[in-house]
């Protein structure tokens, strides 16, 4: 059995109307999205990984060994910290003996995350004395990831935290998250329905449906798909890594760059020159044309390739993928434009894109 | 001592030492039954509840037959040299255990049974042992049921009497509790003292009770939600 880095993930495990069967190997670290649908598997694949869910199989985390044939770690043996999909505080204990639960629990020289350095990260110090149910949604979330993270934990586990929460305390606790990667040298593994999140905060995807994987890879590679078992429908689309090159102050836009090409997007405060974004395009705002028109109003023209072209489940939609320079891209079309533009692989068009959307 | 004082403080010797043995027994026994999905769980729970329902001689029998010379457990202990159980009030304890059991189980099985799964996991990803998780997650969340259950076994042994009658009969100073004085007092026509007894248990009821309902509001209203 292959020790080395990264997670080795394989387990077998059935209800009555359900079996979850999977084997997969995950980057050691960043993070890792499980995505798919409600009812696809991707909680119960993370509560196994936690041994939560009793389940044969193999889990290696960074070439330790949690669980094999032979045997099994309980939950408490193993380094992992969890964070749920609604508020798991102990409600009989403050937010400050909440956060040393799992802190005076693992040997102090262990302890690689300081307490002070955690509750300063997320911003608790004012919530210390106060009791759980006293606290909002977010604030709630909030201290679960401290407490998580204070176990200093080899992997982190994180069961869809935010879906309990309103649009506001998201927004509040996204940019943490999204600090994860750079705090962090641990793999977090992140459940989530939700294709914004995952393109946000993702480095990797695995897509589950009906228990097994059904696309896994690099973020960019797997969303730029045509072939995904489930359609994605209104969300499919593609994610480009770009730096702001230029900033227009007189029609407020700024020019981001990426390999082949640049887009026009809309000025922010924060985004400075060289800063990296993370772009997505959504397939239903890119149309294709076959010559440059520049006598209209969609500012992102870009020269593409026809590399793909694929049937959706709606028989009158087409969703297909393009290449401009060395960057996918997805549009959708009605089929009877594919028709009637003969698309067809390795033709030249033009894309346009109506909405870039910077997500990170 | 008078014979009144002596019946009152025998009472609660008998219902103190009851509800201490119950809550050291009844916890991990409620706690399976709310916890398993053994088979076992249905039989076992009727066997617990039996006292709600089987009248008091009933049992007092069956113990009294099981206790006595020619009984299992009396040829257990006696050749133990305890001698044997019935007419002792060790032999009352061992009963009240028995008959009181249901209102330890079930106070402490339903608190159990409503605690969020949620918080035991958590607590098992934050590296507590099965047993680090009971003692500091489970016991203080079902905290109100436990009061409730301390309460109700206490009180409920100050009120039994005929399995006391059975097992027990009514030795001064051994076996000779409220209820039994009471029932003598009245036999013998004497209202005047069974009034001032059966008054007095009758406030401690109350008492017990109000007690108990306001600090559970309390518990209830400060932890959960």
């Amino acid at each position: 059995m292959n020790q080395g880095k990264g997670i080795l993930a394989r387990f077998q495990c059935g209800f009555e109307s359900f079996q979850l069967d999977v084997d997969l190997q995950l980057p050691g670290q960043g993070v890792t999205a499980l995505f798919g649908h409600s009812g696809c598997g991707k909680t119960t694949l993370l509560r196994c990984m936690a041994g939560l869910q009793k389940a044969e199989g193999y889990l290696s985390v960074n070439g330790e060994c949690w669980q094999d044939g032979h045997r099994r770690l309980a939950v408490h043996q193993r380094p992992l910290a969890y964070v749920f999909q609604e508020t798991s505080l102990f409600p009989h204990l403050s937010v400050h003996r909440n956060l040393t639960y799992g802190y005076h629990r693992i040997p102090s020289d262990q302890r690689k995350i300081g307490f002070d350095q955690a509750v300063d990260w997320l911003g608790l110090s004012h919530l210390l004395p106060r009791m759980p149910a006293k606290l909002s949604g977010g604030e709630r979330q909030r201290v679960a990831i401290a407490r998580a993270l204070l176990t200093s934990p080899r992997l982190l586990l994180m069961d869809e935290p935010l879906s309990a929460l309103d649009r506001h305390s998201k927004q509040d606790i996204l940019p943490y998250l999204e600090s994860l990667h750079h705090t962090l040298d641990i793999p977090v593994v992140y459940v989530s329905h939700a294709v914004s999140e995952v393109a946000r905060l993702a480095d990797h995807v695995v897509m589950m449906d009906s228990g097994r994987v059904v696309a896994e890879g690099p973020l960019q590679e797997t969303l730029a798909r045509t072939d995904q078992p489930f359609a994605l429908e209104e969300d499919a689309g593609v994610i480009v890594n770009a730096v702001i090159g230029e900033r227009d102050a007189q029609w407020h836009l700024c020019r981001a760059d990426f390999e082949g090409g640049s887009f026009w997007v809309r000025d922010e405060p924060e985004l400075m020159t060289g800063r990296d974004v993370r772009l997505q395009i959504l397939a239903r705002d890119v149309s294709i044309a076959l010559a440059p028109n520049h006598e209209q109003s969609i500012q992102n023209l870009l020269p593409a390739r026809v590399e793909q072209i694929a049937s959706e489940q709606s028989p009158g939609t087409t969703l297909v993928r393009l290449q401009s320079g060395d960057t996918p891209f997805l549009a959708r079309l009605t089929s009877r434009a594919a028709h009637q533009l003969q698309l067809a692989p390795d033709m030249e068009v033009w894309l346009q894109i109506k909405t870039v959307a910077i997500v990170d | 001592m008078g014979p009144e004082w002596q019946a009152v403080w025998l009472t609660l010797k008998l219902a103190g030492i009851t509800t201490l043995l119950l809550m050291i027994i009844g916890t991990p026994i409620a706690w399976w039954l709310a916890r398993s999905r053994h088979w076992l769980r249905q039989p076992v729970f009727a066997v617990v509840a039996l006292p709600l329902v089987l009248p008091p001689t009933v049992l007092g029998f069956y113990l009294l037959m099981m206790l006595g010379p020619d009984g299992f457990i009396g040829q257990l202990t006696e050749r133990l040299g305890i001698g044997t159980l019935p007419f002792t009030f060790e032999g009352l304890v061992l009963a009240s255990i028995i008959y009181s059991m249901p209102f330890t189980v079930q106070p402490l099985q339903n608190a159990f049974a409503s605690l969020n799964d949620r918080m035991l996991e958590a607590a098992a990803t934050l590296r507590a042992s099965p047993r680090d998780r009971f003692f500091t997650i489970a016991v203080p969340l079902a905290r109100p049921g436990f009061l409730t259950a301390a309460v109700l076994t206490f009180a409920h042994t100050i009120g039994e009497f005929g399995v006391v009658l059975m097992i027990g009969g009514n030795i001064p100073g051994e076996t000779r509790v409220l209820s039994v004085a009471i029932y003598d007092h009245v036999e013998a026509l004497e209202y005047g003292q069974a009034h001032w007894l059966a008054g007095g248990m009758l406030l401690f009821a109350f008492l017990v009770l109000v007690c108990l309902y306001t600090i559970n509001g309390r518990l209830a209203g400060g932890v959960v939600k």
